[in-house]
């Protein structure tokens, strides 16, 4: 190393870093540090990541659920759908979304409102913006909601060891949840209005909509992609999960007299999720992973905005890989954490 | 004639139900096909809502009429068992049903019915469909990257060489079945090997040289996930039984091994093969990026390979460890013989969606500016001649792959009844 001329550490992190970033959750421009950069970069990571695991759990538990059902149809069309979308590389749906089916959308300007305020165009999806106005007055009442409703669940529970007597916890927690929020906008000062986007003309030929929410084509994209891909694989674990649960433990519920909901919520998904638990969380991590796959559209995550555009303009190759892969590591081995713990939790308590 | 309750039918008025019924449902089905493939909305004197749920409703009592337990008519209790339950399944088989009718139309019109495969140019593309031509006259490029012409034939001859080596175990006699395992494992990959380096890649016997920069294409794809399935195999199963190894250096330098590889994404680890890795070579020293990053991902996967391998030898009860080793076998032996032999059986499913992962995940290579099949595609996609076709490209490729994938995954299942054991 040395008689190439490379020097060796972590200084550049403070100096500017004199490039724009396209999308970014916090402040960000050209006066601030590489250090911010990197953080621009992580911030979009994990956001494209939250949101494709959301989504992937919400279709692949579907789709699983659905490969199980009685009527073929829909078992069949559940698993053209796994093998179909299982067997097409990643990198390649992404594409797809990004250059072939959103380059389908209209142009700012002669796309249609969906309900008035949404516009889904080829430069991104625009929705109106919340503005709120005293919006620690609310968040400090949905903290409020959460402890009440542990507390009642930690008594219900106690209730029905002690008593025997079962308390409707489920529609408490929703009343409460929807009730005290709202007191706050009616006494609490809390208010809510939107921005709506607007179109403006910024050429003869250019349009761009103002105000709003937008999301980039990009996150979009990817997130599609990502989530589409990663249900696939989460379906299968569901199905294998419910799959090995014995017909036995089904019956034996149902004969001392639980409903099908009961057999489900109490003695079918407990059992399942011990199975289910561990591939999916391997399949998170994979999405988190996947998602670095955002380089090759643009989308500024963490290795195009790090490890791409802050190594082209410092060189600091060993520098700024071996970071990004450190992030990477740690985002990987905190999330397995996390899952392990969930699952020692829910874990069979052997005597 | 009996009572008439349409809420419940019942057998007693089986044809009245069963009729009624299924003109219902045909109505409904009629309705949207018409809708579908001719454009005609027979229903367009209601409003446009009523209009569209229609078929809808009427299908869903259609089916409702038509659900009568113990019938007697063998088909019709078929039909209801498996798609006509109840009414949310009814309703959910109708949707389904009408989503296939009403996605035909469009996807035969792309496909095959405006699409356009004749003449040389951009120009010949006149239909609303795909422009199938775009395809044709790249199909070369797609296969063979920016190889010569004329150079073809040597990578034509290497594949159609590589093939026919490999079925050699068809034909193998009762005598030499025991040197398979050693012809696979050793000898077919050095042949491979010296085919590609030889004959893509030339340079020697009067053969002209092409560099790895001018590969690419499908053929690519197969070059990279072939030798990276080769050099994976083996490495993931020392580091699997490295990982159990009783030597706590070896084990601990295992688990650091696997769980880094583990977690890191492959497009990191490919940065650093062509940024970093250069630096830590001596000045003079050369290495191709080709090869740099076949031992990139082939390090990648053989961690996920070792963690597969490592499920199989603890699902192995300790029993077969016990009995091996009474019988005087020594580590080596035990494991070839006894142990790796069961464990590889248990862990085929594992092992092929691993080499699944390896294939799907060769389109990477783009960052270190090698061009298989997609890296082709998004580049003939901006060439000024040929703009606007990014769809039939990236349906081409999809097509490609997943043909590819699906033949390993029946292969693979195929692989698993076969060497599937009553235990």
């Amino acid at each position: 190393m040395d008689n190439r001329g490379i020097e060796f550490g972590y200084g550049f992190l403070n100096q500017e870093s004199s490039f724009d970033v396209q999308f970014s959750l916090i402040e960000y421009d050209g006066s601030h540090s590489y250090a911010r950069a990197y953080l621009v970069g992580l911030l979009n990571t994990l956001l494209v990541a939250f949101l494709g695991i959301i989504i992937s759990t919400i279709i692949g538990v579907v789709v699983g659920i659905a490969r199980l059902s009685p009527n073929y149809l829909i078992e069949r069309a559940a698993a053209f759908y796994v093998e179909f979308f299982r067997n097409i590389p990643l990198l390649l749906q992404i594409f797809f979304w990004y250059f072939a089916a959103l380059r389908a959308l209209p142009l700012p300007q002669d796309s249609e409102a969906m309900f008035g305020v949404f516009y889904l165009t080829i430069k991104g999806f625009f929705m109106p913006r919340f503005i709120w106005d005293n919006l620690d007055v609310l968040f400090y009442s949905i903290i409020a909601v959460i402890i009440s409703i542990i507390v009642i669940r930690n008594y219900a529970k106690k209730l029905q060891e002690n008593q025997g007597k079962q308390l409707p916890v489920f529609s408490i927690s929703i009343a409460l949840l929807i009730v005290l929020p709202l007191l706050t906008f009616l006494f609490g000062g809390v208010s809510l209005s939107f921005e709506l986007p607007v179109l403006k003309q910024l050429s003869t030929t250019s349009y761009v909509y103002k105000g709003g929410l937008g999301i980039p084509p990009e996150l979009i994209a990817l997130t599609l992609a990502l989530a589409l891909y990663t249900a696939t694989f989460i379906a299968e674990c569901v199905r294998a999960g419910i799959q090995g649960i014995s017909k036995g433990q089904k019956e034996a519920a149902a004969s001392i007299g639980l409903t099908p909901n009961q057999v489900l919520k109490l003695v079918i998904m407990p059992q399942a999720l011990r199975i289910i638990i561990p591939p999916t969380t391997n399949q998170y991590l994979n999405l988190t992973k996947n998602s670095s796959l955002a380089a090759a559209i643009a989308y500024p995550d963490l290795v195009l905005v790090f490890a791409g555009t802050a190594l082209m303009q410092t060189g600091r190759a060993i520098e700024i890989v071996s970071i990004t892969m450190f992030t990477y590591l740690s985002i990987s081995l905190s999330i397995s954490l996390l899952m392990n713990w969930y699952n020692k939790k829910i874990a069979i308590k052997e005597k | 004639m009996n009572k008439l309750n349409f809420l419940k039918p019942d057998k007693n008025n089986l044809n009245t139900y069963l009729y009624s019924g299924s003109f219902l449902f045909f109505v409904g089905t009629l309705d949207v096909f018409l809708g579908s493939f001719f454009k005609v909305n027979i229903t367009s004197f209601l409003p446009d809502f009523v209009s569209f749920i229609l078929p809808l409703i009427l299908g869903i009592i259609g089916l409702h009429l038509i659900r009568i337990e113990f019938s007697g008519i063998q088909k019709l209790d078929l039909l209801n068992k498996k798609i006509n339950t109840n009414n949310f399944n009814a309703c959910l088989t109708l949707l389904i049903i009408f989503t296939i009718i009403k996605s035909l139309p469009p996807l035969m019109s792309w496909f095959i019915i405006d699409a356009n495969i004749a003449g040389d140019t951009k120009e010949a593309c006149t239909g609303s469909g795909a422009c199938w031509t775009y395809i044709k006259i790249w199909l070369r490029r797609f296969i063979y990257g920016m190889y010569p012409n004329e150079l073809q034939w040597r990578i034509n001859i290497s594949f159609i060489l590589l093939i026919a080596l490999a079925f050699v175990g068809y034909f193998a006699t009762e005598r030499l079945k025991k040197f398979l395992t050693l012809y696979y494992v050793l000898i077919y990959p050095v042949i491979a090997f010296i085919l590609i380096y030889y004959l893509i890649s030339g340079g020697a016997f009067g053969l002209e040289w092409v560099e790895t920069g001018a590969w690419g294409g499908l053929s690519l794809t197969f070059i990279v996930s072939f030798f990276c399935l080769i050099f994976c195999f083996p490495l993931g199963m020392f580091l699997a039984l490295g990982r159990r190894s009783q030597l706590p250096t070896l084990r601990y330098i295992s688990i650091g091994f696997i769980e880094f590889w583990r977690g890191v994404p492959l497009i990191t680890v490919l940065f650093m093969s062509s940024v970093m890795f250069p630096m830590f070579l001596p000045e003079d020293f050369f290495m191709d990026k080709l090869v740099r990053v076949i031992i990139a991902i082939s390090l990648f996967e053989a961690a996920y390979v070792a963690e597969v391998i490592r499920g199989g030898l603890q699902a192995l009860p300790r029993g077969q460890y016990d009995a091996a080793k009474s019988l005087g076998m020594g580590y080596w032996k035990m494991h070839i013989f006894v142990i790796l032999p069961q464990a590889l059986k248990l862990v085929i499913p594992g092992i092929a969606n691993t080499f699944l992962a390896l294939v799907k995940d060769t389109p990477l290579i783009f960052v270190v500016g090698l061009l298989e099949i997609v890296g082709m595609l998004n580049l003939a996609k901006t060439n000024p001649k040929w703009l606007g076709f990014a769809m039939e490209g990236y349906v081409f490729a999809a097509i490609i792959f997943w043909i590819i994938c699906y033949a390993m995954s029946r292969y693979s299942q195929n692989l698993e009844l076969k060497y599937k054991t009553e235990r």
